[in-house]
């Protein structure tokens, strides 16, 4: 796998990762009842998204570039 | 002499030496992260009730860690990206966003993190006299809302002579939010945002505790196993970072001129281990901050 193969799996775990963490800070949010929680599970989603734009932009870039075949 | 196979692809595997070398590399270091995270899962799911520490990390200092390197994996991805386009200046500025991202990260570690556990104390209370220590504790609390017994007092240890000279008898600790107000359904749940220190005082007899210490690696199998990969990895992020000082001085414009191609494997090599660092810190991430 080249390097720009395993940054697409990595942003992928990224995405994960931050989708993970907000849902972790809503459930804790709703068993703890502390609005830091949810501005936490908001900032994640909104990484989230942020990284999959990112995914998306990389993976067009290095293909206009043919950097990815 | 010159080496074969450093630019061109080996007609009987396809690859180029660096890359099979790297990938079998990469092979050998996942199953070195991956015995020692089953070792942390197995740890973990063995431990006694009350011994598994929650909360303990700084969340807000680990998620800005967590995204420090997420962008270092995207800079040295656009570093190689520059190089592959012979764009050289560019190269430098990416490059040079990596290595201060990874020092930041060793930074945080080594200067906040790590120091700050080994300034704070945790007694574990023996189980024949947890009672006496109920106050601090609150487990009549957590058994009648069905939660987990608490086993350890934790804060600020004043007198830190208690912990060498065996005339001292007691610990004076003072006491984090958990410990001071044990009762206080916010300390149900362990929090992940740093709680202000509380100004009251604990007076815990030497005699009532099974093993104290320093939040250190001999602490509990919680801290051994979180010192364990997490210093680990930082000496990774540390050859990482070197690596990349390496290919940022000189030496890789002397390359760059000589054989630009060369250069751009070198560093896409490189990468491929760093992006193989940071992958190992998003497992690492929520295993010891979150869960």
């Amino acid at each position: 796998m080249s390097l720009k193969g395993f940054h697409i799996v990595f942003i992928t775990f990224s995405t994960l990762l931050a989708l993970g963490c907000g849902v972790w800070a809503v459930w804790l949010n709703q068993v703890v009842g502390a609005p830091m929680y949810l501005l936490g599970a908001i900032c994640s989603f909104l990484a989230a998204i942020g990284l999959v734009t990112y995914g998306v932009w990389f993976y067009r870039k290095m293909k206009r570039l043919r950097l990815i075949t | 002499m010159d080496i074969p196979y450093t630019t061109s692809a080996r007609p009987d595997t396809g690859l180029w030496n660096a890359k099979i070398g790297i990938w079998l590399f990469l092979a050998s270091e996942i199953m070195l992260f991956g015995g020692l995270f089953s070792a942390y899962i197995f740890l973990r799911l063995d431990a006694p009730p009350g011994y598994w520490p929650h909360g303990l990390l700084n969340v807000p200092v680990g998620t800005m860690n967590t995204a420090i390197l997420i962008a270092s994996s995207v800079t040295v991805v656009l570093a190689w990206a520059a190089l592959k386009m012979r764009q050289f200046a560019r190269y430098k500025f990416y490059m040079g966003i990596t290595i201060v991202c990874g020092i930041i990260f060793l930074f945080v570690k080594l200067y906040f993190e790590w120091p700050d556990k080994f300034h704070h104390f945790g007694a574990y209370i023996r189980e024949d006299r947890l009672e006496k220590y109920e106050p601090y504790l609150g487990n009549h609390h957590l058994r009648e809302k069905g939660l987990e017994m608490r086993r350890e007092i934790t804060g600020h240890l004043h007198n830190e002579e208690a912990l060498h000279d065996q005339n001292v008898h007691e610990y004076e600790i003072q006491l984090d939010q958990v410990n001071a107000a044990p009762t206080d359904p916010a300390s149900d749940r362990p929090h992940f945002w740093p709680l202000p220190k509380t100004d009251k005082i604990a007076h815990v007899a030497k005699e009532d505790v099974e093993r104290a210490t320093m939040f250190v690696p001999s602490h509990s199998t919680f801290f051994a196993t979180y010192f364990t990969i997490t210093g680990l990895h930082g000496l990774h992020v540390l050859g990482g970072v070197l690596i990349f000082i390496y290919f940022w001085l000189p030496v890789g414009a002397n390359l760059y001129k000589r054989n630009p191609e060369h250069l751009a494997n070198r560093v896409e090599v490189a990468g491929l281990f760093w992006h193989f660092v940071d992958l190992v810190w998003i497992f690492v991430f929520p295993l010891f901050y979150l869960l």
